[in-house]
């Protein structure tokens, strides 16, 4: 700690800075100043400049042209010391914590000038005098790994406290936090910047949070600035209209008013499933649920209280230790077979990893399901190339996949592979569809898309299952919200009932229990 | 060997303790060289052949200069050159630790028997032993306490690993490397330049350990001395799970096993004594079967480790 505390926090002024990565112009003759004790939200879709503007402030990228002022003075930032030198820090989107690492280690890490030899006693005795100090307290001797998402995002932020790190930049901070682990973060960044302890900004999706936690707001588009703001001066509407070029109202999905009728037998019927999860440890603990045809059940959740081990059941990659899988009726244990006779469909999170071929290409990773069938083989045994093209080029039109039909499928963006693995998920007679955060990652055109997608299928008479971490995404898709929390299914209510805090309250309950 | 016949059983019981400290020495060099490179991130498997190659330096330093102090330093050094070539070729992009290593390993052992061919038959100055056996009278109690060295070292060094993994800013920094290569780089450091630190200093101790083999016991040089010494405590580092201190105990128990073949002999068993000189790799087996689980991942293990992800 050896920067010397200024009676103000620092104010940084970026005059027509432009980036570009090869033939894209990320950043184009964009100015801005984040004044002194305020909180800047910073707007804009996907690969609208925001995280390499920040990076440019950082020292992780060194932008073309234009120069960036830390109190009136101009500075180069070639490295990232040279902006933590200055007081300037950052909270990444995903962490940049060691799991495996207590959390006083994970601290210290960040220090520039560790001693050679670390007199823990020492270094444990100020660092609890630093908590006691804080707004938000962690247990210095802990774990990482057993931290929840919500602890782990205000570890990144006391870290960058402890640093002494005055001028903070938050890259979606709640995009892994309940509602009110949002609320608690920013209202007490808000605090500091209210204090002039802390320059604070925030790159968002969420509008809710803008209007609540931010002063100014910058909009980015196409890596030009469109719009500086003052909340204060403007109204939800009017941000959402500049934020996407539309109406907030316009992002609904419809959804046909056809709800199914309570009475329906259940498709997919999971009851007192138990599971351990990678470690060995107990991950799903008796959760019980079902879904009728015609109706998405959406279950919220913080990350980490048994969903992944859930849907590895449900997708035959796992074993459960005891409970029941029906689909139609049927015992389900989730063979090739069985998905294809009861037209169930997956799409699993992360599928470049989990549920395709990075390396196969994108016509033969949508031809998975239905390689060994006609009109794709013949006899079951001889696979028609011939035939592959045309029936993956019918794909590619239709789910406005672009990509070439013979790239390898790692080659394409985000996007576009879920789109693959979902339309080859698509592509056959659907009657259950597991889904597990389906839009993660992607921006909000390819996101709403792919929720129209699930909208549809549910509409066509199909049960949905979808498991996401992001509450908003939940409570927009589903009829049925249930909340899984201790590997548990800890709360039901329907979606004319749903309150986002009470749902909240249920994905924090019971997490402590549960370590990764 | 001479005299265990008065002590009967209990000469074997004596030969298995006096083995498993004997025997343990390089077992416990390695896997202390090998558990420092791995909690950087990386696997070098091709400490069989910096074993087999630092045990012929050693030998031929040794023999040319008569000392053998100077043969270990010459065996370190060598390890660490052969450390320094894996991690140069690991720190290429998209090339795998695990092939280099085996690449390595046959590398490092061609080498030490091409160069060590004319060391194979002359006799070299040994590493002086330490005398703990003194107050006994009998020559098999004072020669199983003559212990070596290298094995107090090799305890210092077990004990200075453990306790700097956790309290030196060193130690930190190889584990952070080790755990998340993300997060060091995010913190401005150069994971490669950890990775080749840590991937010389493991090849220096492996070294060692060879030096060990041909200066200390069995004491001389020729192409059979490692018999998959420097392979199975790679494994033993996964069943210590990677701390130093349990490095050292399994080394112990690794060098008991090794010493149970041998010690049968002595006591006059003639038949089948060929099957305990392989209880070292029947434990290896097992421990390997025992630590291996279909429900869950190894704990402890460096997450950035290529077997671990």
């Amino acid at each position: 700690m050896s920067t010397k505390p200024s009676p103000t926090p620092p104010e940084i002024e970026v005059v027509d800075l432009s980036k570009s990565f090869a033939a894209v112009r990320a950043l184009d003759r964009v100015s801005a100043r984040f004044r002194a004790g305020r909180v800047h939200a910073l707007l804009g879709e996907n690969g609208a400049g925001k995280s390499t503007l920040v990076k440019c402030l950082m020292g992780y990228y060194r932008a073309d042209a234009g120069h960036i002022l830390v109190d009136g003075q101009q500075r180069v930032m070639l490295h990232p010391r040279d902006a933590h030198a200055l007081g300037l820090g950052m909270v990444y989107q995903h962490f940049t914590l060691v799991p495996q690492m207590t959390v006083a280690e994970n601290f210290l890490l960040g220090r520039e000038h560790l001693p050679a030899i670390i007199d823990w006693g020492r270094e444990h005795a100020a660092l609890d005098a630093f908590m006691a100090k804080m707004p938000f307290r962690l247990d210095p001797r802990r774990l990482v790994a057993t931290l929840a998402a919500g602890e782990k995002q205000k570890l990144e932020i006391l870290k960058q406290l402890y640093l002494n790190r005055r001028f903070i930049v938050l890259d979606e901070p709640t995009s892994v936090l309940t509602p009110i682990e949002a609320d608690e973060v920013l209202g007490e960044m808000r605090r500091l910047a209210d204090a002039r302890l802390l320059t604070v900004v925030f790159i968002t999706h969420k509008l809710r949070e803008v209007v609540r936690f931010a002063q100014d707001v910058s909009i980015l588009r196409g890596g030009k600035l469109v719009a500086k703001i003052e909340v204060a001066a403007s109204s939800e509407m009017s941000l959402a209209k500049i934020m996407f070029d539309a109406p907030a109202s316009a992002e609904k999905t419809d959804r046909s008013s056809r709800a199914s009728s309570r009475t329906t037998a259940p498709y997919l019927e999971l009851t007192g499933i138990r599971a351990v999860g990678d470690r060995g440890t107990p991950a799903v603990m008796g959760a019980s649920l079902s879904v009728r045809p015609g109706e998405i059940v959406g279950i919220a959740g913080v990350s980490g209280n048994g969903q992944k081990e859930l849907v590895q059941i449900l997708a035959g990659q796992r074993d459960r230790q005891a409970g029941t899988v029906r689909v139609g009726g049927h015992a389900f244990r989730g063979t090739h077979g069985e998905l294809e006779r009861w037209g169930v469909s997956l799409l699993i999170e992360e599928p470049l990893a989990n549920a395709a071929v990075p390396t196969m290409s994108v016509m033969e990773n949508l031809a998975l399901r239905q390689f060994n069938r006609p009109p794709l083989a013949l006899a079951g045994l001889v696979l028609k190339r011939r035939a592959l093209r045309p029936f993956a080029q019918a794909l590619i039109a239709r789910y406005g996949i672009r990509g070439l039909a013979s790239a390898p499928l790692q080659t394409l963006s985000g996007g576009n592979i879920q789109r693959t693995v979902l339309a080859r998920e698509l592509a056959r007679a659907v009657r259950l569809l597991i889904m597990q955060n389906p839009c993660f990652g992607l921006d909000v055109a390819a996101a709403g898309e792919i929720r129209r997608q699930i909208i549809r299928v549910r509409n066509d008479g199909a049960a949905v299952l979808l498991i996401s971490e992001d509450l908003d995404e939940v409570l927009e898709l589903s009829d049925r919200v249930l909340v899984m929390a201790g590997g548990r299914i800890s709360y039901e209510t329907d979606r004319a009932d749903a309150d986002r805090y009470e749902i909240g309250r249920h994905m924090t309950q019971s997490m402590a229990r549960l370590s990764t | 060997m001479t005299g265990t016949f008065d002590l009967g059983w209990w000469g074997v019981l004596l030969a298995i303790v006096a083995g498993a400290i004997r025997v343990s020495t390089p077992y416990l060099l390695v896997s202390l060289g090998e558990t420092l490179t791995e909690k950087s991130g990386r696997v070098n498997l091709g400490l069989e052949g910096t074993l087999v190659l630092g045990a012929m330096t050693a030998f031929a330093t040794c023999y040319v200069t008569g000392s053998p102090w100077l043969g270990m330093l010459a065996a370190g050094l060598a390890g660490s050159a052969l450390g320094l070539l894996h991690a140069i070729i690991c720190n290429l992009p998209r090339v795998n630790d695990i092939a280099v290593g085996i690449a390595l390993f046959i590398f490092g052992i061609g080498l030490a028997f091409f160069l060590g061919k004319p060391f194979i038959e002359p006799r070299a100055a040994m590493l002086p032993g330490l005398p703990f056996g003194n107050w006994s009278d009998n020559p098999a109690i004072r020669s199983a306490f003559e212990i070596s060295p290298m094995f107090f070292v090799g305890i210092g060094l077990a004990i200075i690993l453990e306790w700097g993994f956790k309290n030196t800013r060193w130690g930190l920094i190889l584990r952070i490397a080790g755990e998340s290569a993300d997060a060091a780089r995010a913190i401005g450091l150069s994971v490669h330049r950890i990775r080749t630190l840590a991937t010389m200093a493991g090849g220096f101790l492996a070294g060692l350990g060879g030096g060990f083999l041909s200066l200390a016991y069995p004491g001389n040089w020729n192409e059979g001395l490692s018999s998959g010494q420097g392979l199975m405590a790679i494994a033993l580092v996964i069943f210590a799970r990677w701390s130093p201190l349990r490095c050292f105990y399994a080394s112990l128990l690794f060098g008991g096993a090794s010493a149970i073949g041998p010690a049968v002999q002595t006591v006059g068993i003639s038949e089948g004594y060929y099957l305990f000189y392989a209880a070292p790799y029947v434990l290896t087996l097992g421990l390997l079967i025992y630590s291996s689980s279909r429900t869950r991942t190894l704990t402890g293990a460096p997450s950035e480790l290529s077997i671990s992800r």
